[in-house]
This record gives structure tokens, C-alpha cells and sequence, in this order.
């Protein structure tokens, strides 16, 4: 939590102002009761009428003043606490922009949208909690002691035996409490993940016939949240009956020992039942500071939550260069992509996902990826534009190392179409203009015909300005697939890659398209990554990977006749006419 | 619209309004249905809170009455202090005992409550159509079980430890008030309304503002879930900048209109804190002035004062249970209303328990539609002899999940029949029905389990050497060997710890296990490396042996293996036949096989 107090560093002043002005309404608080005891002892004794209201306006008046002072501390806490939460929300969206794809796997996007959100939030409300109470409530704990010190030295006594009686029983229910309540939140999870698995799973279970036993399981776990909820009911009950006790039994001492003193002429009648108004004062304010230490600790656990994010930093360097002509790059008709003896090595990963593979791709080549899952494909087309760094040695683009390159630069030249076909909301026009800011209508279009998806966005009432939900709900799968690719084409990407970005199309659409994107693209470097042999066959040098190794570069007819992995891969897809007949 | 139609709509259209009107008087009514059985704890918390609310109140009493005995130097009376002291702490350790007994009850009370609804809720689960599953967003009918029987134990919670408690409180500090002066007591009854007025005015004016912050953090929240959510693609199109852009705008506008709401909503407590110090005042000064008539003790006075102190709290506490109860009302609402859902129908009256199942299947006539506006299949018939291979063959979302949905009827045809072993399929126990059936789905899915656990999912009592024998004939025996803890390797939700392909042949072991005498498979599109894909294939064979088998097939040779090829697009079957029939005849599959295959 502390760490993150320096986005607090814009907001001195109203740091400062709230929890100082909070502390002056507790001050007015604090003297009220010592008002009434003497609008009781002189008032009423004397039967002093303008005393009585001299003290009665008083009363009136602290009020007033409290609740001036009470609304700027809330005024400045809430201005402080929401500009914390504006400036760390802020900072972190740049710094989750500045990592890099491993830190992106290693954390998970969705544990980053939930600590940007909630735990954002969460934070930002204990900040504001903080600074408007967590001075108070021990300044009205301390504050009530010393009005009573200035009363009566002896009875203070009193009030030194009770507060930390106190403190220490709602301490202990606390202490004792927590790690109950921490069980509870375990087997609400445990509910709750059976619940997604009886729905995700409905069809396996009632192809089993297990329904019966699932409700049994389900009635045997809620059986269990229940036992563990009333446990930590009954630690929770134990709060207010004690502490109601402590209180009362101080409050009877104040009584009689404050008898004897009244008796000896030392304090007044009105000055005891002012102590009895501080001891009540000091269990509110208690109680208070128990539901502030709840809240601070959810909010220390956000706080947690969200430097482990700041403290993963992006494992690459980025490059300097903007230009991408290389002095000895001349040739037009040269090495467009090399891999130069590259391996790759997910983190956390024992094996390698890449090892030693060395090829080039010519300018407007196709070349087509093909191998099982896990054999590196993905891998492979993503150390093109340097998502990932190359464990050992070097991808070259243009000639140039990959990590010489300013990341823009380097994906400026690449169009990629990901494996799974992400739309944003927005309408078709914007999502196609995520490759080019400034892609007018026509090469919006162009893009739509090489994509195969001219037709159906043509088809929509309102055509380019059709809106796409979040996530591309309102398209079928093949639609946004082909939205993803006509996204990467409005680039005019130098390399384009497909990452099995065909997967939802029917095989007629996935034949037009490879056509389209052969001949409507003449100069285009294309990567094809693909399971399906029918796909890949045509592309001018196929890449066959297996566990990580290229074991085979070549034609589909070469291939065939020096690749046995090859050759295993098209007999289980094509018939033996068809491995034959290409 | 004829006019039968006509009144019938306006039939509904009447209930629909009823309904609403009598929503809530029903969902409270259906609560206290739940609390019947626990009515005993229900009438127990009743009398603590009234023992612990009346005995609060008289304890003030006392400490006045002992303030009055200490009037002066002089004016003590020890002996008359002593017994009132003993008094107020025999009430003291009453009211405590009262309390926490309370607590308890009510502790009890709301929890097997909730537990009772909640399982009442998930049995619903297992019996509602997976017509209701599959168009129901999962997360939505999760929040029901979850999160809104959470919100209903909460508030139900709060409303029996607060509501009951305000309540007394409020009418016992009026009557003690009443029983010492008239006076003082219209003043603090004038004066208190104030305090609920200026809650109810603030709360009003911030409620616009809070509805502008939940609005603008949706904002920034799907904002996020894009821009975070999907960084590789914002990342591969250098699209930073213009998402920090949009952001930052976001951002300034929350930032804004948060601490509007934050502030106006914190102004709540100060003000009615104000209010409460007039009251306070007010007493005090009318008090000096009727105890200077000596109309009241000194004492009095105290417990006067300690009165008005705790007099506006409960209706502070009591508006505020009153939010709270109306949003347990509205989640149990939610909640009734899953288990309302019709459910499937039962098994017909004397249904049969299928035992001894030959493999035939028969299709009469049979026309099914998810949608009754567009029609998905009419008339089809089918007659599948026992032993033969069923290929259901098309492009993706072509539909070919609908022939598994009506096989194993999780739905069911709208005319026509399926007979199974010569039985129609309505005449069938859902349950043994199902269970002549293996089925391999694409989509994996593992319980949180042991591997052994999820492997024995239909024989649970199987034993470990059938188990792996099961295993070994799906060729896992050896992926299993080496995790952890082999067999007892508990698998993570989702089966995270593990591969798709791996995935796939447990749930082909689990089939393997109980060998039903039908089939339905669904063959692995992507996904899963080539020497698994061998593996899947071998343990395919090798169950589909003398069985009858449905194949969601993506294989040129599984499909030119197969007795009958099921040819579907847009969720119609479009042709039969076998795969030389269908190549003769020049159609769809004639068409998809040139532009799958032959390029």
C-alpha cells in the first residue's frame, strides 16, 4: 500500500487538508460533552437561563463548525483519493502497453483487466477511507482518555484498564475471524466452480447419468459453506455482546468511584456523566476503526495485487532503427525474412519450442508452415515481428536484425492475422482501419474483396458502417476470421502472416482466399500457417515442423519424396491418388 | 390476428402486468416459504431482540437514577448507589446473553436459508432443458446460483439482526421518553425527521451521480477488457497510442464524476450527524430548562440525552437494511425465477429401462428446428443397422452437433420418432438411453478430479486395473505414468494442466471404461500434433469395432470408410448416401470434396 502512496504526490495539499480538517470536526466532538456538564452544573444548579442558552448555542454552533470541517475533509479526501486512482489506472494501461508477449503469458490478460478495474478500485476507496478516518478514530480514542485526564486524574483510570480491554476483544474476534471468513471465501469458489462445471459440462454429465450424484456432491460442499458461515457467525457474534460488557462494567465503575469523588467535592455530577459520554465515544470509535481495518486490509491486498503488476518489466529492448534499407540490401529480388539458426524458449518452459532453424523467404514468396500442435509454427511466425526474442541466434527482416529495429518500425512492415479472429467494438470501418489510420474507402474495399468478405459486409444494411459488438458477437466465426484478414491486408503489409486464420472458413472460401491473396498481392511476403495440407501445398517452399524442428523445406513435390513426416501428415489427410496426383 | 388470438394475447398481456404487481408480495412470500422449517429460530430471535432492545433502553434509566444519587459534596448515597449498580450489571450481562443469542439465531437462520435455495437452484440445474442451458449465457445463470443467493443471504442477514432491533428500539425509546417527559420527547420526535429528510435528499441527488460513475467505469471497463484483453493484437498493429488515447479520456471523465459521487455520497453521514447534535442540543436545552423547574432529575436528563444520542440511529440503520432487503428481494427474484424454469419433461410413465441394445437406429419422419421459424430438418429418415458407420460430413457450423442433440435426446424431435433397438426413443428412460451411448466431444471437458476419478466418471466404482486398462486401450497409460502423481494427478478446472490431446484420449479412457454398445464421436479439427492424432485415430478403431458409430468426420478416409454419409449444410441434412453414391450424383458433397480435397 505504501509503495503506492507516491501517486499521492500531485494531491500533498489535499492529503494534508482532509484527514487535518477531520480531525477538527473530532476535536468539536470531543468537547460537546464537556459543554452539557457545565450547562448542567452552572446551568441548572444556578438556574442560569442565559447560560443555559449561551451553552445550548454553543452546542449549536460546534455543530455547524463540525460539519464544515466535515464536508471540506470529505471534499479533499475524495479529491485526492480519485486523482490516485485516475493517475495509477493511467500509468498502469502504459506500463501493461510496454510489456512485452512472455510478460503478457506469464501474468494473463484477464488477471491484468481485473487488477486495472477492480483492484484499481478497490485501492482508490481504502485511500479515501484512509485519509478520512484513519487518523480519527484513535484521535477520538486518545482525545476521550485526555478529556477525562483533565476531569478527574484518578478516574482516568478507569478508561486506561478499558480501552485496551477493548482493543484487545475486538483485536481477537478480528484475529480469530479472518482466516474463518478466508475458508468461507474457499468454498464459495469451490460452489461456485462446480457450478461452471455442471453447466460447461451438462451434456457429459447427463450423457453419464451422474445428475444425481453432482446434486449430492453440490448438497455435500454447500453443506460444508454452510458449517464454516455459522462458525465464523458465532466468532462475529461474540464482537458486540462483549464489548457492550466492557463498556457497561467501566461505566458502572465511572459511577461509583466518580460517587466517592463527587462525594469528596473533587468532581461534579455533571463532569460524571460526561465520562459516561467519552466512554460510549471511545466504543464507537473502536468499532469504527475495526470496520476501517477490514476494508484497509481488502484494500492492501489489491495494493498487492497491482505492484506485482508494475514490478514485471518488459524482458526486451527496444531498437533504434526507423529506416529499414540496409546498405548491402540492394537486390530487389533478395532474402525478405532469414532465420539464422533460431531457437525459442518459452518462459518457464523446460524444452525449446524452436531449435536451430535456419531458412529465407524471398520477397512475395509464399511460404507455408505446416506440423501438429506444439511443433512451433505459432512460434516460428511470432519471432517475425519480435512478439518474442529469439532465444538463440537471429531473425533478420530486410537484412537487419529484428532487435535493431523501433518496434513500429518493424511491425509497420507486418501484417499478422492471429489465430483467433479478435474484432473490437466499433464499426467495420474502424476495425479495418486498425492497420492504417488513415485507409480511405477504397482501399478499405480492396482489402474486403482479397478477404473474401466484400460480399457479406456488402450484404449488411448499412455496410461499411455496421457496428460490431464487443468480442464481434453479431458475425459467425468465419465472418470476423475474414474481417481479421482484410484488417492485416488494408496495411499493405510487406509480410503478411497468416496464423491458421482459415480454420472457421468452409473450404471453398479458404481456396478463393489463398487465390485471391496469390494473385491480387504480387510483391507481399505471405507466411501460411496451416494443419490442413490443401491449404499449404501450393505455397512456393513449405516449412515441416515436428517438436520444434524444421525437419524439411521444399516444394510439396520435393517434400513428398524426401520428407517422411511430410508424407505422414498428406496420408492421413488426402487419399494416396490425391498425395500423388498434386 | 384472428380475434381468438386476439384476446388471448390480451389474456397475457394482463398476467404479465399482474405478475409484476405481485412480484414482490411473491418473492417475499416464497422466502418466508424457505424459512418455514426454521420458524423456531425465527420466534426465538423475535424474543431476544426484544429482551436485548427493552433492557438497552432501561440501562439508561438506571445510570440516571444513579446520577441522581450523586448530587453533590455531601449529597451521596453509597447505600442506595450499590443495589442500582448491581441492577445495571445483572441487565448488562443479560443484554449480552440476549444479544449473542440473537446473533446466533439469526446466524442459522439466514444460512440454512441460503443453503436450502441454493441446492434447491442447482437441482434445477440438472433437470432444465439444454435448450434453457445453451441460450442462457453460462455466466448469467452462475451469478443466479452464486453471487444472488450471496446478496439474499446478506440482506436477509442484516434485515433479522437490524431491522427487528430499529424497529423496537425506536418505539421503546419513544415509550421510555413518553413514561419521563411529554416535552422533551416532541422535541427529539420533531426534530429527527429532519435527519431521514436530509438522507433521503442527499441520497436522491447522488443516486444520478452514482448511476454517471457505474455508467462511466463500464465504460472503461470494456474498454479494458478490449484494449487488455486483447494486447497481442493491439501490440502487432501498433495500436498503443490511439488506445491510450480513447483511455485517458475515459479516465479524466471517471476521475470527475467519481469524486462527484464520493463526495456528495459521504455527505450523508456528517449531515445526519449534524441533525443528531441538534437533537442533542435541543434536549439539552429544554432539558436545563425543565429540570431548572425541577420538572426532571439530573439524572433524567443523562438517560434523556443518552436517548437522543441513539435514537436516529436506527432509522439511519433502518433506511439503509431497507436498500439492502430491496436487493436481496430483486436477487431472489433472480433466483426463483431460474427455479421456476419449466423443466424437462419427465420420463414417461413405465418408460424403459434399456438393457440389452442391438445398435439399431431408426429415424421416422423426423422434423426438429431450434427456431420454429427457420426449419432445420423435415422428414428425414434413416435406418442405421447395427454395426454401421454414420458419417455426418460438412462445413463448420454446418450444424452437425443438432444429429448428436437428437440421438441423445438432450432435445427432442417435433415430429416424427427415433426408435433405439426398435423402442422409440420417448418410451426410453432418458437415463439408460443416454448411457448405450459413448460420446467423444471436441470440446474436452474434465471435472476437478482425479484423473482416475474423471477416467471412472460413468462406473464410478470401478476399480484401478480396469481403470487403466481403460486408459491403455485409449493409449494414456503412458502420458498418465508420468505426471505427478499418475493416476491421482488431480486435474486443475478446465483440465489446465493438460494438453488438448491429452485431454481428448482421457475422455476417450472414459468411454473406453464403460464401452457402450453405440457410439457418437466428434473428430478433432485442429488442435492436437500429429502423433497424438495417430493415437486418437487407433483408439477410435478400435472402439468403433462391432459398434455402431455416429462420426462427426473431417477425414477423407473416415468418411469413405463409413456405411452411410449424412451430408449437412446450414443445419439441413442435404444428401445420403454412401461416398461413391453422393460423388455419382454430383451435389454438395461432390462439390466439397473438389474444394476440400482435390484443390
Amino acid at each position: 500500500m505504501f509503495k503506492l502512496a507516491g501517486y499521492l504526490r500531485n494531491y500533498k495539499k489535499e492529503s494534508i487538508i482532509g484527514p487535518l480538517f477531520k480531525l477538527l470536526e473530532a476535536c468539536f466532538e470531543l468537547i460537546v460533552p464537556l459543554v452539557m456538564a457545565s450547562m448542567i452544573d452552572i446551568g441548572i444548579k444556578n438556574a442560569d437561563v442565559p447560560y443555559i442558552w449561551k451553552m445550548g448555542g454553543l452546542l449549536v454552533f460546534f455543530g455547524v463548525l463540525g460539519l464544515t470541517c466535515s464536508l471540506t475533509a470529505q471534499y479533499f479526501a475524495a479529491k485526492a483519493a480519485m486523482g490516485f486512482g485516475t493517475e495509477l489506472r493511467r500509468d498502469m494501461f502504459d506500463h501493461i502497453n510496454g510489456l512485452s508477449y512472455t510478460e503478457l503469458d506469464k501474468i494473463g490478460t484477464s488477471t491484468l483487466v481485473t487488477r486495472i478495474t477492480s483492484d484499481i478500485n478497490q485501492a482508490q476507496a481504502g485511500v479515501n477511507l484512509l485519509l478520512r478516518l484513519f487518523l480519527r478514530s484513535p484521535f477520538i480514542v486518545v482525545g476521550a482518555v485526555i478529556m477525562a485526564f483533565t476531569i478527574s486524574v484518578r478516574l482516568t483510570v478507569i478508561f486506561l484498564v478499558a480501552v485496551p480491554l477493548l482493543a484487545l476483544v475486538i483485536y481477537a474476534v478480528m484475529a480469530a475471524g479472518i482466516p474463518v471468513y478466508r475458508r468461507v471465501q474457499n468454498k464459495l469458489d469451490r460452489v461456485l466452480r462446480m457450478t461452471r462445471e455442471n453447466l460447461t459440462g451438462a451434456r457429459v454429465v447427463r450423457a453419464f447419468a451422474r445428475q444425481d450424484d453432482e446434486i449430492e456432491d453440490f448438497d455435500e460442499t454447500t453443506r460444508q459453506l454452510q458449517k464454516i458461515q455459522l462458525l465464523a457467525g458465532k466468532i462475529s457474534a461474540f464482537e458486540n455482546p462483549l464489548t457492550y460488557t466492557i463498556v457497561n462494567l467501566a461505566i458502572i465503575a465511572i459511577l461509583w468511584f466518580g460517587g466517592k469523588q463527587v462525594e469528596e467535592g473533587m468532581i461534579t455530577q455533571g463532569e460524571v456523566i460526561a465520562l459516561v459520554n467519552y466512554m460510549t465515544q471511545i466504543l464507537l470509535a473502536l468499532v469504527a476503526l475495526a470496520n476501517l481495518i477490514i476494508s484497509a486490509t481488502k484494500a492492501s491486498a489489491s495494493a498487492i495485487r497491482i505492484n506485482e503488476v508494475f514490478a514485471v518489466t518488459s524482458s526486451m529492448q527496444e531498437g533504434t532503427k526507423e529506416e529499414s534499407v540496409h546498405p548491402a540490401f540492394e537486390r530487389k529480388d533478395d532474402r525478405k525474412v532469414t532465420f539464422r539458426n533460431v531457437s525459442a524458449v518459452y518462459q518457464g518452459a523446460k524444452e525449446e519450442a524452436l531449435s536451430g532453424v535456419s531458412f529465407s523467404a524471398k520477397a512475395g514468396e509464399t511460404i507455408g508452415i505446416i506440423g501438429g500442435t506444439g511443433s512451433g509454427k505459432s512460434t516460428l511466425v511470432n519471432l517475425i515481428p519480435r512478439f518474442y526474442d529469439a532465444a538463440a541466434g537471429t531473425v533478420l527482416v530486410d537484412g537487419i536484425d529484428v532487435r535493431e529495429y523501433t518496434y513500429s518500425a518493424l511491425r509497420g512492415k507486418v501484417g499478422i492475422v492471429p489465430q483467433q479472429a479478435v474484432l473490437f467494438k466499433g464499426t467495420i470501418r474502424e476495425n479495418i482501419r486498425w492497420g492504417r489510420e488513415d485507409a480511405t474507402d477504397e482501399e478499405i474495399c480492396e482489402a474486403l474483396d482479397i478477404a473474401q468478405a466484400r460480399e457479406f459486409v456488402d450484404a449488411k444494411p448499412e455496410g461499411l458502417d455496421t457496428r460490431i459488438s464487443q468480442g464481434g458477437k453479431n458475425l459467425s466465426g468465419g465472418q470476423r476470421q475474414r474481417l481479421t484478414i482484410a484488417r492485416a491486408l488494408a496495411k499493405k503489409p510487406e509480410i503478411l502472416i497468416l496464423d491458421d486464420s482459415a480454420s472457421a472458413l468452409d473450404y471453398a472460401t479458404d481456396a478463393k482466399l489463398r487465390k485471391a491473396i496469390r494473385t491480387k498481392t504480387s510483391g507481399i511476403t505471405v507466411f501460411l500457417v496451416s494443419q490442413r495440407v490443401a491449404t499449404v501445398r501450393q505455397a512456393d517452399q513449405i516449412l515441416v515442423l515436428d517438436d520444434g524442428r524444421l525437419v524439411g523445406a521444399g516444394t510439396h513435390a520435393e517434400l513428398l519424396d524426401n520428407c517422411p513426416v511430410y508424407k505422414e501428415i498428406c496420408l492421413s489427410q488426402l487419399s494416396k491418388e490425391e498425395v500423388a496426383g498434386a | 390476428m384472428t380475434n381468438k388470438n386476439k384476446a388471448k394475447n390480451s389474456k397475457i398481456k394482463n398476467s404479465i402486468i399482474k405478475n409484476s404487481r405481485s412480484n414482490s408480495k411473491d418473492t417475499i412470500r416464497r422466502i418466508l416459504q424457505h424459512i418455514r422449517p426454521y420458524r423456531f429460530q425465527l420466534v426465538l430471535s423475535l424474543v431476544f431482540a426484544v429482551i436485548s432492545v427493552a433492557l438497552t433502553l432501561y440501562a439508561p434509566i438506571l445510570i440516571g437514577n444513579v446520577v441522581d444519587l450523586i448530587a453533590g459534596p455531601g449529597q451521596v448515597r453509597f447505600a442506595g448507589i450499590m443495589p442500582i449498580l448491581i441492577q445495571i450489571l445483572a441487565v448488562v450481562l443479560l443484554t449480552s446473553a440476549a444479544q449473542w443469542l440473537m446473533n446466533l439465531c439469526n446466524n442459522k437462520l439466514t444460512y440454512y436459508v441460503a443453503k436450502d435455495i441454493r441446492t434447491r437452484a442447482f437441482h434445477q440445474l440438472e433437470i432444465l432443458p439444454l435448450k434453457y442451458l445453451d441460450s442462457h449465457p453460462y455466466g448469467d445463470t452462475i451469478s443466479r446460483v452464486i453471487t444472488d443467493v450471496d446478496q439474499l443471504s446478506d440482506g436477509l442477514l442484516m434485515g433479522f439482526n437490524q431491522l427487528f432491533t430499529g424497529v423496537i428500539t425506536i418505539l421503546g425509546t419513544l415509550g421510555f421518553m413518553l413514561s419521563i417527559n411529554i416535552t422533551i420527547t416532541l422535541a427529539v420526535v420533531l426534530i429527527t425527521p429532519v435527519s431521514l429528510f436530509v438522507a433521503s435528499f442527499i441520497a436522491k441527488r447522488t443516486y444520478r451521480m452514482f448511476k454517471a460513475q457505474s455508467e462511466t467505469r463500464g465504460e472503461i471497463t470494456s474498454l479494458v477488457e478490449e484494449m487488455v484483453g486483447n494486447q497481442k493484437v493491439v501490440q502487432a498493429f501498433g495500436y498503443e497510442d490511439r488506445a491510450r488515447e480513447t483511455f485517458d479520456g475515459i479516465n479524466e471523465r471517471l476521475r470527475e464524476c467519481s469524486t462527484k459521487a464520493t463526495f456528495f455520497s459521504s455527505i450523508t453521514n456528517p449531515a445526519t450527524r449534524f441533525v443528531n447534535g441538534l437533537v442533542y442540543a435541543g434536549v439539552g436545552i429544554i432539558g436545563a430548562f425543565t429540570a431548572m423547574r425541577g420538572l426532571i432529575s439530573v439524572g433524567q436528563l443523562s438517560c434523556f440525552l443518552s436517548y437522543a444520542n441513539q435514537y436516529t440511529k436506527p432509522f439511519n440503520e433502518i433506511s439503509s437494511v431497507v436498500t439492502e432487503l430491496q436487493n436481496a428481494f430483486a436477487s431472489a427474484r433472480r433466483v426463483f425465477d431460474l427455479i421456476d424454469e419449466t423443466p424437462q419433461e419427465p420420463d414417461a410413465p413405465g418408460a424403459l429401462t434399456l438393457r440389452q441394445v442391438d445398435g439399431g437406429v431408426e429415424l421416422r419422419d423426423v422434423s426438429f428446428s431450434y427456431n420454429p421459424e427457420v426449419k432445420l430438418i423435415e422428414n428425414l429418415n434413416l435406418s442405421v443397422k447395427p454395426g454401421q458407420r454414420i458419417a455426418i460430413v460438412g462445413p463448420t457450423g454446418c450444424g452437425k452437433t443438432t444429429m448428436i442433440n437428437l440421438l441423445m435426446r438432450f432435445y427432442d424431435v417435433d415430429r416424427g420418432e427415433i426408435l433405439i433397438s426398435g423402442h422409440p426413443a420417448r418410451q426410453i428412460t432418458r437415463d439408460s438411453l443416454r448411457r448405450s451411448f459413448g460420446m467423444v466431444l471436441q470440446e474436452t471437458w474434465l471435472k476437478t478430479g482425479t484423473v482416475h476419478d474423471n477416467i471412472a466418471y460413468g462406473r464410478p466404482q470401478a476399480s484401478r486395473e480396469e481403470v487403466i486398462r481403460a486408459a491403455r486401450s485409449a493409449h494414456a497409460h503412458s502420458f498418465i505414468k508420468r505426471m505427478p502423481e499418475g493416476y491421482d494427478t488431480v486435474i486443475t478446472e478446465d483440465g489446465g494442466n493438460l494438453s488438448q490431446g491429452q485431454k481428448q484420449l482421457l475422455c476417450i479412457a472414459r468411454v473406453m471404461l464403460c464401452l457402450p454398445p453405440m457410439l457418437i464421436l466428434d473428430e478433432a479439427t485442429s488442435s492436437i500434433d500429429t502423433r497424438t492424432e495417430i493415437k486418437i485415430q487407433q483408439a477410435f478403431a478400435q472402439m468403433m469395432e462391432g459398434r455402431t458409430s455416429f462420426i462427426v468426420a473431417h477425414r477423407l478416409s473416415t468418411i469413405r470408410e463409413a456405411d452411410v454419409i449424412l451430408v449437412m449444410k446450414d443445419g439441413r441434412i442435404l444428401e445420403t448416401g454412401t461416398h461413391e453414391e453422393l460423388i455419382a450424383r454430383k451435389g454438395f458433397y461432390a462439390q466439397l470434396y473438389e474444394s476440400q480435397f482435390a484443390n
